[in-house]
């Protein structure tokens, strides 16, 4: 009894275990030629056609959300002339990335794990194993990397989108000068902002990735199989996406001395 | 020509539940064998360890002197070039039409061009008789097809071995049997061993040189045709001659009580073994050997009425 105890209570960390090989497979297996160009085209294809427009949509409401409420907590302080920066700071090293990353697990992580789900039931993946093609470098390795690449672009894209819409609400709706919010970006924001939003946005795509993949490689028993598989994949990148952003903000902080005036 | 692969002592459990253990047989070279067993006794887990899909607990298999279940997985890869499988499904590749499906692993693993690949492909779509549908999808396709253009992608890098994993399955009585024969026709024409995991007594009293029963988690027997067929062995007679009256019941094994109410019944006697079936060109295959020859050198006695006709044995008549 107590063993069974023990063994189901360990079983989470055999699966992070599992998971963690998957990833130093697909790493080695990154490296491996010939690179499947072909495939890792069209997977970015893929990826950016279903979440370009999603994410566009996401960020305008996020942008707005963030100015107004920084806007106001400013304005309280009375140091409206920082607005934009303040907005800049939080649109380009937070909200961007997790907005990429939410959309990037939703839609093209649950994309993934459907897809390789469903080949992994009907023996496709040991047909190709069988063909002594190895799945981890035809298919796996071309979908993280599309992952990582779309992700890296819909992270910038998220930036400008939610820059420019809290420009536009801060304007509009708060009075603030446009002069005056453009001119401050650079007061309080600096490039290693930039930086490690677009390195977050890596880090996240290709965890969606991994974590998709490798749910989707290892669904079983039928169609529900591949339905609990997408399910879990993006309940589990949710967790891991946000643990990695608050392990990589907490980094940062450290890491990189804050703009003074 | 072929290549044998030894099997030896191989076990396999999914936690406690043990699959099968102790499995002993070598499946000699360029000969055609299937493997019997009740449903959910591990058949087509055995064929996916025979590849390295499925690790064992413990064993050996020999393929070319080398281990599959031991190996590295780069050896594991290169080993499995010399294989030939056929699943279930015929596991075609839904997103890329048949011609893309059967030429796919010759644009990875060889550095054909275009037009040879095609010319081999065409053989292959011509052998299973899939020539006009090249263009369809996997997923417009009925599940015969399926099956005969996964044995054409299967065939394409011309296989040492070639894996069945019920090729009957799902088929009605006239493709299984065409089905049969695309089988021993093929084995004359490129001498790969073949191993056929299958329920169908059919294919199994007709096609192979060898058969193999697994049952109750082990194998009940390996060895030619004709020695299983005319055997007395409760579970191998029972099998092969689709009886009620045996050691299997509808759920595994018979309880005790059920097989002690059938002990004095009379056991029914052994259907005539039925001729193997030929290549359509009449030619015997290099693996096949004359039919009673076994019987004779062993000196078993058939039952009467054997080796008159093709007939697989088991309707009265013809």
């Amino acid at each position: 009894m107590s063993s069974l105890t023990a063994s189901r209570a360990l079983a989470p960390i055999g699966t992070a275990g599992k998971l963690f090989a998957f990833a130093l497979d697909v790493g080695r297996a990154v490296f491996r030629r010939p690179f499947q160009l072909r495939e890792f085209l069209q997977q970015a294809w893929f990826i950016a056609s279903v979440t370009i427009v999603p994410t566009a949509l996401v960020a305008i409401p996020f942008g707005a959300v963030i100015a107004l409420q920084v806007g106001g907590l400013i304005k309280q302080f009375g140091a409206q002339s920082f607005t934009g920066s303040a907005s800049v700071l939080a649109v380009i090293q937070q909200a961007a990335p997790i907005g990429t990353a939410l959309l990037i697990a939703g839609a093209g992580g649950s994309a993934i794990a459907a897809d390789l789900g469903a080949r992994k039931i009907r023996e496709e993946l040991d047909a190709m194993m069988v063909l002594g093609i190895d799945p981890i470098h035809r298919l796996v390795v071309p979908r993280v990397l599309a992952c990582m690449l779309v992700a890296f672009f819909l992270n910038g894209m998220v930036s400008v989108v939610g820059v420019a819409g809290g420009y536009v609400f801060n304007v509009v709706l708060q009075d603030g000068t446009p002069g005056a919010y453009v001119a401050s970006f650079t007061a309080l924001a600096q490039l290693p902002d930039l930086w490690i939003g677009l390195l977050k946005a890596l880090v996240f795509g290709l965890i969606a990735a991994i974590v998709a993949s490798y749910k989707g490689m290892n669904a079983g028993g039928g169609p529900k199989g591949v339905g609990d598989a997408v399910n879990e994949s993006v309940v589990i990148t949710f967790l891991l996406l946000f643990v990695a952003n608050f392990v990589l903000s907490m980094i940062y902080l450290q890491v990189v001395p804050p703009k003074t005036g | 020509m072929g290549v044998e692969i030894r099997v030896d002592d191989l076990t396999k459990s999914f936690g406690k539940q043990l699959i099968w253990g102790d499995v002993t047989l070598t499946i000699p070279a360029g000969e055609i064998c299937v493997m019997l067993g009740p449903s959910g006794t591990g058949k087509s887990v055995f064929l996916k360890t025979l590849i390295g899909l499925i690790k064992p607990d413990r064993g050996s298999i020999i393929i070319e002197g080398t281990d599959i279940a031991s190996c590295s997985e780069r050896d594991l890869y290169e080993i499995r070039k010399l294989f030939g499988v056929l699943f279930q499904d015929g596991a075609m590749f839904g997103s890329m039409n048949l011609y893309d499906n059967v030429a796919f692993p010759l644009r990875e693993h060889t550095k054909k061009t275009e037009s040879e690949i095609r010319d081999v492909v065409m053989e292959k779509m011509d052998l299973v008789g899939l020539v006009g549908s090249e263009d369809k999808l996997p997923g417009e396709i009925s599940g015969g097809m399926r099956k005969r253009a996964g044995l054409a992608r299967a065939l394409v890098l011309d296989p040492e071995i070639v894996l069945f994993d019920e090729p009957d399955s799902g088929l009605d009585p006239v493709r299984t049997a065409f089905l049969n024969q695309l089988i021993v026709d093929l084995n004359a024409q490129i001498d790969a061993t073949f191993l056929i995991v299958t329920h169908d007594i059919n294919t199994a009293r007709t096609v192979p040189d060898n058969i193999g029963l697994l049952y109750h988690r082990h194998l009940a027997m390996f060895g030619p045709r004709e020695m299983l067929l005319s055997s007395e062995e409760p579970v191998v007679r029972q099998f092969l001659n689709a009886q009620k009256v045996g050691p299997i019941g509808m759920s595994e094994e018979k309880d005790a009580d059920e097989l002690a109410a059938e002990k004095d019944q009379e056991l029914p006697p052994l259907p005539p073994i039925p001729m193997q079936l030929d290549p359509s060109n009449g030619i015997p295959r290099r693996s096949q050997r004359p039919p009673g020859e076994w019987c004779r050198e062993n000196g078993v006695t058939p039952p009467p009425g054997s080796f008159e006709s093709a007939n697989a044995g088991l309707a009265p008549g013809v």
